[in-house]
């Protein structure tokens, strides 16, 4: 059976290209980057070559990037580090209802530390309107954190607006960019970023690295105390193959921006078009303002784990945002900030198509899937006592 | 995270649908995932002749509708009432912790579409 991958939001294969320019950095050039001798100086042009590489992506300095080890770690550097430098000055941070658990998880911990957190709301297409955004805006507020691309739908928020407003009141303006990154052009500069997030692994990179743009002149207390390293933001032996990798994957990315997007975006759309052609299906996301790759989509009357298993016994991996995954209980929180209907949010299917899909690959899922959708709808209650009448195509 | 027997009776669920002019029609949904669970019985002289259902949840939830439709077809109306919900789960090998409390109500659904028959034959 051909195994179909169509989980790259969650992540993504190492490319070649990175695996093979990793390989030296754990053998031959093993020195530690920070080492005055040769080893360490052969590593240390190599840590900054990967530096200057993610740099080129987004539009910054060199110097201006902070090697991570995770996402997760940058959202945590990044919101905690400015709160406790930032803290004389205000205790309000702005965020929206639908990051990440990264930057979530992180503002209820400094609640617990005497800060408060507005969470802005999203409408239906889990879009963010920026004028209630610039509202909540207050004397006290130090912080607006606000992701580039949404994991679970792809949808994008207008960041350059927001770097605009947060420049206008002089607020610190962090992004969650891991989804954005190599998927849609990014840019600090254009969208007026003050701190950025991204991660290794969603671009055909490593698991285990990342790094998080720290725009010169904004100051922030590390995580993790120690050595010197990255201009004493963040200490710790750098995990050096990894970030040489993670700077060739940024490369990659670069070089191809747009004709990637394209490709992406001609396969995504053409499984959302044959798969909206079951009825009482929904797209779960902004119909234009969205990342290429994700498709988020609900069929009515169905549980969303049951159609995953389904696809995961033909060979197909995707994955679901909602209820009864093994080991998180409730729905989604950024379809239930949207307002979908619970019914229609339980059965959330997520597809993030990537580098190694092929066009095949969505006519397979386009044969297997509407049958399942089929079959488990027959087993449903709630199928069979529909108000036919009301049911929409 | 399923075992095979599981990912079975998930597959090739066993007795699903519905009986037209059932005896006995009972449900049970979850309060705590919203799964639901339909189940249509033919009953004659105390024994189950036939039994149907309808499911709404996941691959635990409906493997757990079909065992349980095996395991009472043929049976009294009180065996049928003396099966639990952790019998149904044994029966499948175990179902992972987290759905035992949501997605394991067969045997509810089950003594539900038996207090009806009762209620309406008494």
């Amino acid at each position: 059976m051909k195994r179909i991958y169509m989980d790259n939001n969650a992540t993504t294969a190492v490319r070649p290209e990175v695996m093979e320019a990793m390989l030296p950095f754990y053998k031959e050039h093993f020195g530690n980057p920070s080492s005055v001798h040769w080893a360490g100086r052969e590593t240390g042009a190599a840590l900054e070559a990967a530096r200057e590489k993610v740099a080129n992506l987004i539009n910054c300095t060199p110097a201006e990037i902070v090697f991570t080890s995770c996402g997760s770690e940058g959202d945590n550097l990044a919101i905690k580090g400015v709160a406790d430098v930032l803290r004389d000055r205000g205790n309000h941070i702005i965020t929206t209802a639908v990051e990440h658990p990264a930057v979530l998880s992180t503002c209820e911990y400094l609640t617990k530390q005497g800060f408060e957190v507005t969470y802005l709301p999203v409408d239906g297409y889990g879009m963010l309107d920026v004028a209630a955004l610039e509202a909540a805006i207050t004397d006290k507020t130090i912080l607006i954190s606000v992701m580039w691309a949404n994991n679970e739908t792809g949808t994008l928020f207008p960041i350059e607006q927001i770097g605009a407003v947060a420049r206008k009141h002089k607020i610190c303006f962090h992004t969650d960019a891991v989804q954005a990154i190599g998927r849609v052009p990014v840019d600090v500069q254009a969208a007026q970023v003050d701190l950025l997030a991204i991660s290794g692994h969603k671009i055909g990179a490593p698991k285990g690295v990342g790094a998080l743009y720290v725009r010169k002149g904004v100051r922030l207390t590390p995580l993790i105390h120690g050595g010197h390293q990255e201009r004493n933001r963040r200490a710790g032996t750098h995990n050096l193959p990894s970030i040489v990798g993670l700077g060739v994957a940024c490369e990659l990315a670069a070089s191809d921006l747009k004709g990637a997007a394209q490709r992406l975006r001609q396969m995504r759309d053409r499984l959302e078009r044959g798969l909206l052609a079951i009825p009482e299906s929904q797209i779960n996301g902004h119909p234009t303002e969205r990342l290429p790759n994700t498709l988020n989509i609900s069929f009515n009357y169905i549980e969303g784990e049951a159609v995953l298993l389904f696809l995961d016994m033909q060979g197909i991996a995707a994955s679901s945002g909602s209820a009864c995954m093994s080991d998180s209980f409730g729905q989604s929180h950024v379809i239930e900030a949207m307002g979908v209907d619970p019914m229609m949010a339980n059965s959330a299917i997520r597809f993030g198509l990537g580098y190694d899909n092929t066009e095949a690959d969505v006519d397979r899922v386009l044969e297997i899937l509407p049958p399942i959708v089929k079959k488990l709808r027959d087993m449903s209650p709630f199928y069979h006592e529909r108000d036919v009448t009301k049911a929409t195509a | 995270m399923y075992s095979d027997k599981v990912i079975d009776h998930f597959t090739n669920p066993r007795n699903v649908g519905e009986i037209e002019n059932a005896d006995g029609v009972g449900e049970k949904v979850s309060s705590s995932c919203g799964d639901r669970m339909k189940v249509f019985l033919k009953v004659e002289d105390g024994v189950i002749k036939d039994i149907k259902f309808q499911t709404y949840g996941c691959g635990a939830a409906i493997a757990s509708s079909s065992m349980m439709s095996e395991l009472v077809i043929g049976k009294t109306l009180q065996e049928a009432l003396d099966l639990t919900n952790d019998q149904v789960a044994d029966a499948l090998g175990g179902l992972p912790a987290p759905k035992l409390h949501c997605s394991n109500l067969a045997a509810d659904a089950l003594h539900e579409a038996i207090k009806n028959f009762q209620a309406t034959t008494a």
